[in-house]
Parts: structure tokens; C-alpha cells; sequence
């Protein structure tokens, strides 16, 4: 899996990260984004819905950074 | 105020209403609790305001308190109806009230309190359902919910809600002057400053209903609220209220429009979501959130056109958290924009608003390298 340190990048730097690096993974596949700021448990949703992919789901990395699990549709 | 759209955070004092404050600042500057000329010139001025203010929000004068601001009104509202039945401690709210709400909410849970929190869906609107079960439970207290919302303007089903009933504890803070308030409400908070006053709370208490200031004992205003009340202030609220009342429907027809076009032109913008319930909203505001762009930006990119908004996004709040009503809702939190429309809002600053946010968010968006994303 395909993984983004996002971790002190504030918003909307996360989801840029995401966005730039989607193509990164085969259609199918999974990319994760770990960021700490707040703002992107929301906005990594709202991105998916916005640009069709799928938002798998949320878990935490190990050192407790939320992490963001993203399955590229398109 | 040309340039001056944020008055869902305090809309310009009306000229009537700043009028009136000097005049009593003048004439009745004394205490009105107090049996001698100067005295009494106040107590007048004082019953003539509460009258006036209890007539155009649909209470009676004497269910009237009058506060120091509109957080502190809701302040009150919530705590002195928790206080007023100590055998009933849980309350339900709505997950998009207002912070000085929760935050109310936050003191009830800390000191033992029960609190149900209450989701709403994408255009902000509290799950009527949900609410109602809630609010069936052996030790409810209240209910707490906002005539509609603060960022995105969504009105609420109070009513509805207040019929089920437990005491409902209405935030009107941002509908009173702008909108018809709803019936069926127990205890209700607003706010002078949104109207077009200077910062006055306003909480009433419907007669009958179980309240008890959450305060150290007063005899000042009913009880309610302790402390020598802002006559000037409270004077020039209700001409103010006056003034809204008088002219609301006209104006509010005029800010429909005007929140129309914007709503259909943000719409129209790349990679912008325009939030809130297109129809069963507050006539004067509009909230929308755009893709690959940070709050701050756009509100420094639009105050060097002179022109005011707010923003919800984490970067624009000292906390960094983004707002919570925005979470709720599942909405977009970044590049988020509130434009509220008020008395001396015209069409040129609507219009000058639209031309210039494409470039601000263009040039943002360039910034951050976000081309083609």
C-alpha cells in the first residue's frame, strides 16, 4: 500500500498530497495519508466524494497519526 | 460599510439605533433601580425598550431578561434550564449548535449532566427522528436547538420538536430580525448585535416554565440576570429590533435574491461546494467550501479588496480544528467562505464580491500548485 506522511502539513496540504499522488497507485488499489491535522479527517472524505474515488476507511498509523485509506476508482 | 458581508458575526448598527444611544447615554445614564428622578427617567426608558423588544420577538415583558452579549443570553438559556429541574439531567442538542451552546452543554456534562448529542444530514438539518426518541427518555430536561444555523443557514424543525414536549431552549441569535422566529419555544436567546443593534444578550423565559439562574442570587432583571442592565444599550436594541421588524420581509425578499445569485454563481466556480439547504434557509446567509485552497488565503486575498467574510476552515480558527458544523454535516471544510447579507448590504457590493472571488481563489490555488489537480 501506497503511503502519504502528510504528518504536519496543514489543510488543504493533505488532500493536495492525495490528489498529486492518486495516480500513483493502480485503479483498484489503495492509498493511505497520514496527517495529523483535523481538518482532514473531513476533508479526505469530502475529497473522495468530490473526485469519485472511494474513502475506505480511517485507522491510526503506529505512532497514532490518523491515517486515511483511499481506493482509486478512476 | 461597502465591502462588509459578515453580518452573521454582527451586522452594522442601525443609525436610529445609534441615535438612540446617545440620546440615553445622555438622559439615563442613572440606576433604574433607584426611587429619585434621574433614577426613574431611566426605569422608564428601560420598561419602554423591554416592551418593545418582548413585542417584536413574540414574549411578554415580563418573561424578558436582558444580558451582556448574545453568548452570554444562550449562556443562561441552557444552564438556568438544567438548573431549573436538578431531579431531570439529560439534555439533547443538535450537533451544529453553537459553540457558546456547547460549551454550555460541556459545563452540564462535567458537573454530573447527561448530554445527547444529535446528528443532521448534508444540508445541516438535525435528524428530526432521532431528536424526538431522545427527548422520550424518563430524566430529559431539554432540548436545545437553533431556529437555524449559524454558517450555512439551515432552519430547523423547531416546532415540531417543541411539540414533543420537554422544554425547548431555542437559539434564535440568528433569526430574530431576519425571519419569523418558530413557535412552541420554552426559554430563547438572541442577540442585539445581529439586528443591528449594539452588543445586547436577550433571554426570555416563558411564564410557567422551570428556570433558575445558574448566577449567585440577584433581584436585577427578573432575577435573571444579575447586575446594573445597559440601559443605552438596551434602548438602542429595541429601536433597532423596530427598525429589522419593520422592514424585514422587503429586505429579507431582497436577501433571497441576492443569496440566490450567489449560491448559482459559487456553483458555477471549479471544485466549489455550496452547503446548506437551498430553500428552508435564513434569507441572508450563504456558506460554500472550494477544493485546494486554505481559509486564511481567501480571506486575506478578499480583505486586500476590502471586502469582509468569515470562514469556518481549521486555519482561520485559533484552535485549528475546523468547524464543527462543517464535520457534522460531512461537508468540505477547506477554502470554506460565509457571506451574510445585512441592512445596508447593496447589490454592487453582492456584485463586487462575484467578480473579484474567482481571481482570489485562482491566485490561491496557483500558490499552493494546485493546476490541473
Amino acid at each position: 500500500v501506497t503511503i502519504i506522511d502528510a504528518r504536519g502539513r496543514r489543510c488543504p496540504l493533505p488532500i493536495l498530497d492525495l490528489a498529486r499522488r492518486i495516480t500513483e497507485v493502480a485503479v483498484g488499489d489503495r492509498i493511505v495519508v497520514e496527517a495529523d491535522d483535523p481538518a482532514a479527517a473531513p476533508d479526505v472524505r469530502a475529497w473522495c466524494r468530490m473526485r469519485g474515488h472511494e474513502f475506505v476507511g480511517q485507522g491510526s498509523a503506529a505512532d497514532g497519526t490518523p491515517a486515511y485509506s483511499v481506493r482509486r476508482l478512476h | 460599510v461597502a465591502g462588509y458581508l459578515d453580518a452573521a458575526s454582527g451586522a452594522p448598527i442601525r443609525p436610529e439605533a445609534l441615535a438612540a444611544l446617545n440620546a440615553a447615554q445622555r438622559d439615563a445614564w442613572a440606576d433604574p433601580g433607584r426611587r429619585y428622578g434621574a433614577g426613574r427617567r431611566a426605569a422608564r426608558l428601560l420598561d419602554t425598550a423591554r416592551q418593545s423588544v418582548a413585542d417584536g420577538l413574540g414574549a411578554r415583558p415580563d418573561e424578558l431578561s436582558f444580558c451582556a452579549n448574545g453568548t452570554a443570553a444562550l449562556h443562561a438559556a441552557v444552564l438556568g434550564t438544567l438548573a431549573g429541574d436538578l431531579r431531570r439531567r439529560t439534555l439533547v442538542h443538535s450537533r451544529v449548535e453553537h459553540s457558546a451552546v456547547l460549551h454550555a452543554v460541556e459545563t452540564h456534562v462535567a458537573g454530573g449532566g447527561r448530554a445527547t448529542a444529535i446528528g443532521v444530514d448534508a444540508f445541516g438539518r438535525v435528524d428530526v427522528d432521532a431528536f424526538r426518541a431522545a427527548l422520550t427518555v424518563p430524566d430529559i430536561n431539554c432540548g436545545v436547538l437553533q431556529a437555524a444555523n449559524h454558517e450555512v443557514g439551515t432552519t430547523q424543525p423547531v416546532t415540531e420538536l417543541a411539540a414533543v414536549g420537554p422544554p425547548l431552549v431555542l437559539d434564535a441569535t440568528q433569526t430574530a430580525g431576519h425571519a419569523e422566529i418558530p413557535s412552541g419555544w420554552s426559554v430563547l436567546a438572541a442577540d442585539a448585535r445581529m439586528w443591528g443593534g449594539p452588543p445586547v444578550g436577550v433571554l426570555a423565559v416563558r411564564t410557567g416554565v422551570r428556570w433558575r439562574s445558574p448566577a449567585p442570587a440577584d433581584e436585577r432583571e427578573f432575577g435573571r440576570v444579575p447586575g446594573l442592565p445597559n440601559v443605552a444599550a438596551i434602548a438602542a436594541a429595541a429601536v433597532a429590533l423596530e427598525a429589522a421588524n419593520r422592514g424585514r420581509d422587503a429586505l429579507a425578499q431582497r436577501h433571497r435574491g441576492w443569496i440566490d445569485r450567489i449560491r448559482a454563481t459559487a456553483a458555477g466556480w471549479p471544485d466549489v461546494e455550496v452547503l446548506g439547504d437551498p430553500v428552508e434557509r435564513l434569507p441572508h446567509i450563504v456558506t460554500f467550501s472550494c477544493l485546494y485552497a486554505d481559509g486564511e488565503s481567501l480571506l486575506a486575498g478578499l480583505d486586500r479588496h476590502g471586502i469582509a467574510v468569515s470562514s469556518g476552515s481549521s486555519c482561520t480558527a485559533s484552535t485549528l480544528e475546523p468547524s464543527h458544523v462543517l464535520v457534522a454535516m460531512g461537508a468540505l471544510t477547506s477554502g470554506n467562505i460565509r457571506v451574510s447579507l445585512h441592512h445596508e448590504t447593496t447589490e454592487a457590493d453582492v456584485e463586487e464580491f462575484l467578480a473579484v472571488f474567482p481571481g482570489v481563489l485562482a491566485g490561491v490555488r496557483d500558490e499552493l500548485g494546485a493546476a490541473g489537480l
